[in-house]
């Protein structure tokens, strides 16, 4: 079965072709300020601020809007456990759902929440969709000198997690050709999925062995020291940008704290 | 006779992978000279590939245990395996070939000129940044041949490089490596089962048996000395026909018919199959050929009950489907198993057991065969598929070849009327070839329809009665 090109195209926006170094860096600044508080006013701001840099990645809204579907359905999860589970209900009664009492400090907290679930996803999401795997080992590799047995190791890898896909398919096909289906029985389903997993994961064990194998006779990770055949440099506009990200960061902390609303996670 | 250097020298060579008790390769004395080009043959199980990893240094000293000597080859190794799917490292073609230059510290400004020079060497067409994945298999081979290659080895080594392959693919990774070797200079070990399609390539041939070498020489006098042998024990050796197994009796009646099949895997654009009509015959063995990609697998996967058509349909005959209405793709697991068999390319895919006898026995007990009747039906089986000696034995841990008997026997515990398989002789040896010919031809002779997706001509040769030429759709 032949597989469909699913290469990461190369972006020439001004974001999305800074070292992935130095997105990863400012993605991370960036996330961590948004985690140093519980109000949902910086998360609410950052989300601004990442919205306002969407054209910069040259990312489509409708593209980073379908990405972040699941985020949608995790922030859906956070609301409803609240409702359910929550055990403190403090504030002021909004109204009553059965037998739970909806409060105003319930309503701030699963805001809270569900708007940082919203700024920590979406700079992953434009960090990631932008950044092709090879850029972002050669750069670990060679701008802060990670270990190639890891970053390479890590890129061969990924490569063959599609296949587990087309693999999965195959094996419960080959299931049903046994006559081995749970019919409407949840004990024998789970007992198949037990017995396809298990031969999914052998499968992938015997890939990746032969793949270590081809990996180690073309000379990788032997006592030589490697060269890279592709150059992954950390210019003035890559440190740029991930001063504008600590200054971002530090003006939306600021702002938040100018407000009265910041509220620390480690108080 | 002139010192010439020796390349390769194996004295009294033997290797035990660890936690086996016995030797994959033992007592193997070998000199192979500078530029030679060395065929090594063997039956399954004869310690080929071990001998071709311990060439290439990949015999991890805590891996297993040495016997004997292997001297170190000046100026390096490549190697090149069976399978394309993992030996290529990078996502994309260029940086793939680049990655073998990049481990040996070769500097920058060498390597994407080496790259290139590789890449035109094994006729790779495509620009560097073409994405590996996208490529065809025989494609994929002759990029793993240029990775190989751009580290400039003194000695190639091959490990069955076009058994994945069809036809045209293959011809054209071995028309790569007959290029790449016109320098007389690379020294070559190929391990290949088919031996007809390797001799062009090679000038010495190496038998390994038990205890060694068992034959060396060149091709015609070792095969002319020891054909018949090494024919009987499993080697594809030119000059040693099989004899056709062509159905006594026309075709019987129609069991199942596809429709103006159409088969479109979820979320891809473009369709796998387009339009195919296909008719299964009782007594009758139809072949499916046609390049990779043409969607043989698919059609088998349909014509099996096992995927839903896009378009068309898939039609059973009343006396095939004895008593269902619905398509087979509706068929609870059971009802199908006991009607239409599959039997997938890789075997392990279908395992579900911790033993054979266990694996042979759920068959017949899903479809309600008594234990008694079970346990004749296991019994019959291991016996008519040389089983009955790894009746306990995990599926997992058997050969190739005996996975592959295993996988149709399975396929049979439940007696279908209509047999599909898809690429059953891949990678076996002559010994277990003949025996699925034989098998396959006696179940068409019994009245079974027999369907087989297949890369191999002798194997159509040998068994079809009919073939269904496939075209590729829509693919390179």
């Amino acid at each position: 079965m032949s597989s469909v090109a699913t290469l990461m195209r190369r972006s020439d926006a001004p974001l999305a072709r800074r070292n992935p170094v130095a997105k990863l860096a400012a993605g991370l600044v960036f996330t961590f300020a948004v985690l140093a508080t519980l109000d949902p006013l910086t998360p609410a701001l950052a989300i601004v601020i990442v919205l306002a840099a969407v054209p910069l990645f040259g990312v489509g809204y409708r593209e980073l809007a379908r990405r972040a579907a699941p985020v949608l359905l995790g922030a859906t999860g956070v609301i409803v456990s609240l409702l359910f589970f929550a055990a403190e209900r403090t504030g002021a009664v909004l109204f009553t759902l059965g037998p739970f009492a909806v409060t105003t400090g319930m309503v701030y907290t699963a805001l809270g929440l569900s708007l940082r679930l919203f700024a920590v996803a979406l700079p992953a999401i434009l960090i990631f969709t932008t950044t092709d795997p090879t850029d972002l080992a050669d750069a670990l590799i060679q701008n802060v000198k990670a270990p190639p047995r890891f970053a390479i190791g890590a890129l061969a890898a990924l490569r063959l997690v599609p296949l587990l896909g087309a693999q999965w398919r195959l094996l419960t096909l080959a299931r049903r050709a046994r006559g081995v289906d749970a019919g409407a029985n949840p004990i024998a389903a789970l007992r198949n999925f037990a017995s396809a997993t298990f031969a999914l994961l052998v499968g992938a064990i015997r890939r990746g062995t032969r793949l270590a194998m081809a990996m180690d006779a073309r000379g990788f990770d032997s006592s030589e020291p490697r060269t890279s055949a592709r150059r992954q440099r950390f210019g003035p506009a890559d440190l740029a940008l991930v001063v504008a990200s600590i200054a971002l960061s530090a003006a939306l902390l600021a702002t938040t704290v100018a407000l009265g609303t910041f509220d620390p996670l480690l108080a | 006779m002139a010192a010439r250097v020796a390349h390769v020298e194996l004295r009294g060579f033997g290797w035990r992978h660890a936690g086996r008790a016995a030797w994959a390769v033992r007592g193997v004395d070998l000199r192979i000279e500078r530029g030679e080009r060395v065929l090594l043959l063997g039956p399954s199980g004869a310690g080929k590939s071990t001998l071709l990893a311990a060439l290439a240094g990949l015999l991890a000293e805590d891996s297993g245990e040495q016997e004997g000597t292997v001297t170190a080859v000046p100026g390096g190794v490549g190697i090149v395996f069976q399978d394309p799917e993992t030996q290529l490292v990078m996502a994309r073609a260029g940086d793939d070939v680049a990655f073998g230059l990049e481990n040996r510290g070769v500097p920058f400004e060498e390597i994407w000129p080496t790259v290139d020079a590789a890449l035109a060497a094994v006729g790779f067409t495509y620009p560097r940044d073409h994405p590996t994945s996208a490529l065809s298999g025989g494609e994929q081979q002759r990029l793993a041949l240029a990775g190989a290659l751009a580290t400039r080895p003194s000695l190639l080594l091959l490990d069955e490089p076009t058994a994945n392959l069809d036809p045209h693919g293959a011809a054209l990774v071995r028309s790569a490596i007959g290029r790449v070797l016109a320098d007389r200079d690379t020294t070559l070990v190929l391990v290949e089962h088919r031996v007809a399609e390797a001799l062009g390539l090679v000038d010495r041939v190496v038998v390994l048996g038990d205890g060694g070498v068992v034959a060396d020489g060149a091709p015609d006098a070792v095969f002319a000395e020891h054909g018949a042998a090494l024919a009987e024990q499993g080697v594809w050796v030119p000059g040693h026909p099989v004899t056709p197994r062509r159905a006594g009796s026309p075709a019987g009646p129609e069991l199942l018919r596809g429709e103006g099949l159409w088969f479109r895997h979820p979320g891809i654009d473009r369709f796998a199959l387009t339009d195919v009509d296909c008719l299964v015959r009782a007594a009758e063995a139809l072949a499916v050929v046609g390049p990779n990609g043409s969607g043989k697998s698919t059609l088998a996967l349909l014509l099996g009950g096992l995927l839903v058509p896009t378009r068309g349909a898939v039609m059973p005959t009343v006396d095939l489907a004895a008593g269902l209405t619905r398509p087979p793709h509706r068929w609870r697991a059971a009802a199908l198993a006991s009607r239409i068999g599959s039997v997938f390319q890789d075997p392990e895919h279908q395992f579900v057991s911790t033993r054979v006898v266990d694996e042979l026995a759920l068959g017949p007990r899903r479809v309600g065969r008594t234990a008694g009747e079970t346990a004749s039906i296991v019994d019959d089986l291991l016996a008519r598929l040389r089983l009955s000696h790894l009746a306990h034995a995990n599926p997992y841990t058997l050969s190739g070849g005996e996975q592959r008997r295993l996988s149709v026997a399975t396929a049979l515990a439940t007696a279908p009327r209509v047999l599909i398989l898809d690429e059953p002789t891949f990678g076996q040896d002559r010994r277990t070839w003949i025996e699925l010919v034989d098998l396959l031809a006696k179940l068409r002779d019994d009245g079974c329809g027999v369907v087989a997706v297949t890369h191999d001509s002798d194997f159509v040769q040998a068994l079809a009665d009919r073939t269904l030429w496939m075209i590729g759709a829509s693919n390179e």
